[in-house]
């Protein structure tokens, strides 16, 4: 069975069978890699990406639920790492590994599609579903409060 | 199948004479394809005449530079190459960085006997001089090219960044111009450390760049290994052995082989594999095959119990028949002891801890039919051992291995054990698949299977002479051994020493005349291996929570017992420097403050803690931190704050809810529900001084995670008068001990 979606604009379509996570069908077959496998059991939001404007864990998400919705990746984000988000992220040095930050990027930006002027403790508590191991999280909140800024 | 493997020609029996300089001709192109294969920098080799196995220049001026380290995120791959970029006087916007050859008799880490190894934050420390030197030889080629061209004396020649200038002429040639035209010498010009560049003089070393590896990692190009795909490839997913040592022995297959996409199914020496057409095929077959799989109860660790074997670890470590050898000792300390005029004892403990780093073991491999070749793609902290492993369990010379090494997704000391598990897995299932096969681990995987910070107990003693001097430093550690297990060839080499456990147990700075180290040897047959901040997280909290206590019972405040018993003039400097930044001695309403100071391989730092605690749940919040660190001279400043930034988040965790217990032999957690990791909500604000000064560079990479289970333990007597003796501080243990 083919399920049909769209991903960053473009039509995309998998004939994975239903019970498959997303995440698998981004990675593996659409070859975008930008967003990652952590966990496996949406705890550490290395597989965030966008569904219908909101954001969500792709490995929790199956192929069965996707038909006709809009998936975004940080590789959909902004054609040229333009998104104020990755600026600051550049600006304030944010990742070290690198492995969790697409995941960072995507959640911060569904939060200020919300609420594009957060206070420092709605940033921390809607980024909270997200893992970093290296612990970059002080240049996270910096980073979000500069796109804020600059935006 | 169509993939080709071939190998790589790299000879390592080459001496460093040879190939140092004019050795053209070691690009390295990917067998497979560049989109597919690059490896983890901005250029995918290196281009224009190689000036030196480590520089090679392009007459548009382009100057590729190897990078020998591999990035984990410490930025490495960044530093090292800026280093050798300053005494080239090179052009940093016109560097592109190419990760090294695994050739280990050009590449090698010096500080670790030439076997290309990233760890123990010693990549900076360990190339510092001969990356200059690098640097300053093939600048030399170039002046004498120009002088030559000139026909001018060499010098009258200076250099600006990428160019040489004859001021009195006001000629000039770029890098790339006499690069065209250069003849490279047989054997590098001779460079005195005299010679190189005097730190006034830096242009590079000092001032802050971005970070190589950083734009790919905003818009999600970054490569890790876990993207890599080759044509023709499967997916493999390993159901390990819970027990190291333990092997598969009833399986029923049917409901694995019953998934969809399932190819094969291959039974290894330690556990069953999968090769599937998808991932997700592979991990439902695992998942299957875990509720159908019985082990054989071969392997050390069947039923041992960590709880319980802490409990005899602690209790060996305070009884003085129970044998010991001899670690460190100075002056006579067990005569010292009997003679002093009071002591003082404690006990410490620590749990296992786990790497938790974010992506999960994997690799890539492709074997020739034959099985005499293949060529892997990983993530690893040591090019030499992923290479050898693969070599070893293939039965072929280590040559016969091509290795193409990418960005990791977090290391901190899981990548680099000598059995590089998670590459071997890739290399046999690819060997029985007859294709390319990309294994990946689940997370619980992961955790099942990992290699962690060892369990300790830690029994100190201080003796104290009539004066109420302390004269007398005495500790006894029983801990899980840790060295022969992650790495035997070292262990061996190195004079059978378990320096994983054993380093940083000593009174490092602290200046005390009689002190005995001693080691109770412990094997549980657990897998350890060294963690970030190694010996020094369990170690450090026994020294530095033991001398707040004699500080306490003494009635001198922390900070200046610590100052009476310090004379060098950094170690006081990062201690005064930490006192005045957190304002230490002002009281804080329902806060406690607790302090803490290492000496970490010749990196001198110190930090405070400021804490509140809910008794009610035994929850401990760290609210302010601050560090300060004198690691030499700060070749990029910015880049030791994120890290100091990091190692302090990942003390964090160490301190307060990192730990791994064992049941029977296996591992009792799973994933981030029971292995709980710091997130944004529990991390402190930062306050960060890195004091830069013109002494050789040491690690920057990990030094602030020692201090922070101690500095928190101190804050949290201060509050409530009562010492947490067991770390992690999880809320029940601070609730228990407070009762």
């Amino acid at each position: 069975m083919t399920t049909n979606f769209t991903v960053n604009g473009r039509a995309a379509s998998t004939d994975a069978p239903p019970v498959t996570p997303l995440l698998w069908v981004i990675r593996e077959e659409l070859k975008l890699t930008g967003t990652k496998f952590g966990c496996g059991t949406g705890l550490c939001g290395a597989c965030m990406v966008h569904i219908d404007g909101k954001r969500a864990f792709s490995c929790q998400i199956q192929v069965s639920e996707m038909a006709g919705k809009s998936v975004t990746t940080i590789e959909g984000l902004s054609a040229d790492s333009s998104h104020p988000l990755q600026k600051a992220w550049l600006a304030e040095q944010v990742p070290q590994c690198g492995y969790c930050q697409s995941g960072q990027i995507m959640s911060a930006a569904d939060l200020l599609k919300q609420n594009p002027k957060p206070t420092r403790a709605q940033i921390v508590a809607h980024m909270s579903t997200n893992i970093c191991r290296c612990g970059t999280y002080q240049r996270i909140v910096r980073a979000v409060e500069r796109a804020t800024r600059e935006a | 199948m169509t993939t080709n493997v071939t190998t790589t020609s790299n000879n390592t029996s080459v001496s460093r004479r040879q190939v140092m300089i004019g050795a053209a001709g070691l690009s390295f192109a990917f067998v497979l394809g560049a989109p597919l294969a690059r490896a983890a920098t901005l250029a995918t080799e290196r281009t224009g005449k190689a000036l030196s196995p480590w520089v090679s220049i392009a007459p548009d001026g382009s100057i590729t530079i190897m990078s020998a380290a591999t990035e984990m995120g410490q930025g490495s791959m960044t530093s090292l190459p800026l280093i050798l970029a300053e005494d080239l006087d090179a052009d940093w916007s016109k560097v592109q960085v190419v990760a090294a050859p695994p050739i280990d008799a050009i590449y090698g880490n010096p500080g670790f006997g030439g076997m290309m190894y990233t760890a123990g934050s010693n990549a900076v420390r360990s190339y510092y001089l001969s990356l200059r030197t690098f640097g300053a030889q093939v600048r030399r080629v170039l002046l004498d090219n120009a002088a030559n061209k000139l026909g001018v004396a060499v010098d009258e020649l200076t250099t600006e960044p990428s160019v040489v200038v004859h001021a009195k002429s006001g000629r000039r040639l770029s890098y790339g111009e006499i690069a065209a035209f250069a003849q490279v010498p047989d054997k590098p010009p001779e460079i005195k450390p005299e010679q190189l560049k005097n730190p006034s003089q830096f242009r590079l070393i000092g001032k802050d760049v971005m970070r190589v590896d950083v734009p790919g990692k905003v818009n999600g190009t970054a490569r890790y290994a876990i993207d890599v795909q080759v044509p023709g490839m499967l997916y493999g997913a390993v159901l390990r052995a819970p027990v190291e040592g333990a092997a598969p022995d009833k399986t029923d297959e049917s409901k694995a082989a019953a998934v969809a996409g399932v190819v094969k199914m291959i039974r290894m020496p330690y556990g069953v594999g999968i090769v599937a057409e998808t991932p997700w095929a592979a991990f439902q077959a695992r998942e299957a095959l875990s509720h159908s799989t019985t082990w054989t109860k071969s392997g050390k660790a069947w039923g041992f119990d960590s709880e319980k074997g802490l409990e005899d670890f602690a209790a060996a470590a305070r009884d003085p028949s129970a044998e010991a050898t001899e670690w460190s000792k100075s002056g006579d300390p067990r005569d010292a002891l009997t003679r002093a005029a009071s002591t003082f004892d404690a006990e410490y403990r620590c749990d296992y801890a786990y790497h938790a780093q974010m992506e999960p073991l994997n690799a890539v491999a492709a074997v020739s039919p034959a099985g005499d070749s293949a060529e892997i793609w990983c993530g690893t902290q040591s090019q030499t051992t992923a290479q050898e492993a693969s070599a070893k369990a293939l039965g072929i010379a280590r040559e016969k291995v091509k290795l193409n090494y990418l960005l990791m997704g977090g290391g901190f000391g899981r990548r680099g054990p000598r059995d590089a598990d998670f590459v071997v897995d890739a290399v046999l299932l690819a060997k029985e698949a007859g294709r390319p096969v990309k294994v990946m681990w689940t997370r619980e995987d992961d955790v099942h299977n990992g290699r962690f910070r060892p369990l300790s107990a830690h029994y100190l003693r201080a003796g104290f002479d009539g004066s109420g001097k302390l004269a007398v430093y005495h500790h006894r550690l029983v801990g899980d051994r840790v060295t022969p297990s992650f790495d035997p060839v070292r262990y061996e080499s190195r004079g059978r020493k378990d320096f994983i456990l054993m380093a940083g147990a000593d009174f490092g700075s602290y200046d005390v005349p009689h002190q005995l180290v001693e080691q109770l040897y412990r094997d549980t047959g657990v897998r350890t291996a060294p963690l970030r901040g190694i010996s020094w997280t369990a170690n450090k909290f026994a020294v530095e929570t033991f001398v707040d206590e004699i500080a306490v019972k003494r009635g001198i405040d922390p900070v200046a017992y610590r100052l009476e018993l310090i004379k060098d003039p950094r170690a006081r400097r990062v201690t005064e420097t930490v006192a005045r930044m957190a304002d230490w001695g002002k009281k804080r309403d329902g806060r406690g403050m607790g302090f803490a100071f290492l000496n970490y391989s010749d990196s001198l730092v110190a930090g405070a803690a400021e804490v509140s605690l809910e008794r009610s749940t035994g929850k401990v919040t760290l609210h302010n931190f601050w560090c300060a660190l004198d690691c030499g001279i700060a070749v990029q400043p910015d880049n030791v704050t994120a890290q100091t930034e990091s190692s302090i988040v990942y003390g964090l965790g160490l301190a307060l809810m990192e730990r791994i217990s064992i049941k029977d032999g296996a591992v009792e957690q799973s994933n981030f529900y029971d292995y709980l990791v710091p997130r944004i909500s529990d991390v402190p604000l930062m306050h960060i001084e890195v004091i830069s000064t013109d002494n050789p560079p040491t690690g920057a990479g990990q030094m602030a995670t020692p201090l922070v289970t101690p500095a928190i333990g101190n804050a949290i007597a201060q509050l409530t008068g009562t010492r947490l003796r067991h770390a992690p501080f999880t809320p029940e243990r601070v609730k228990k001990a407070l009762a």
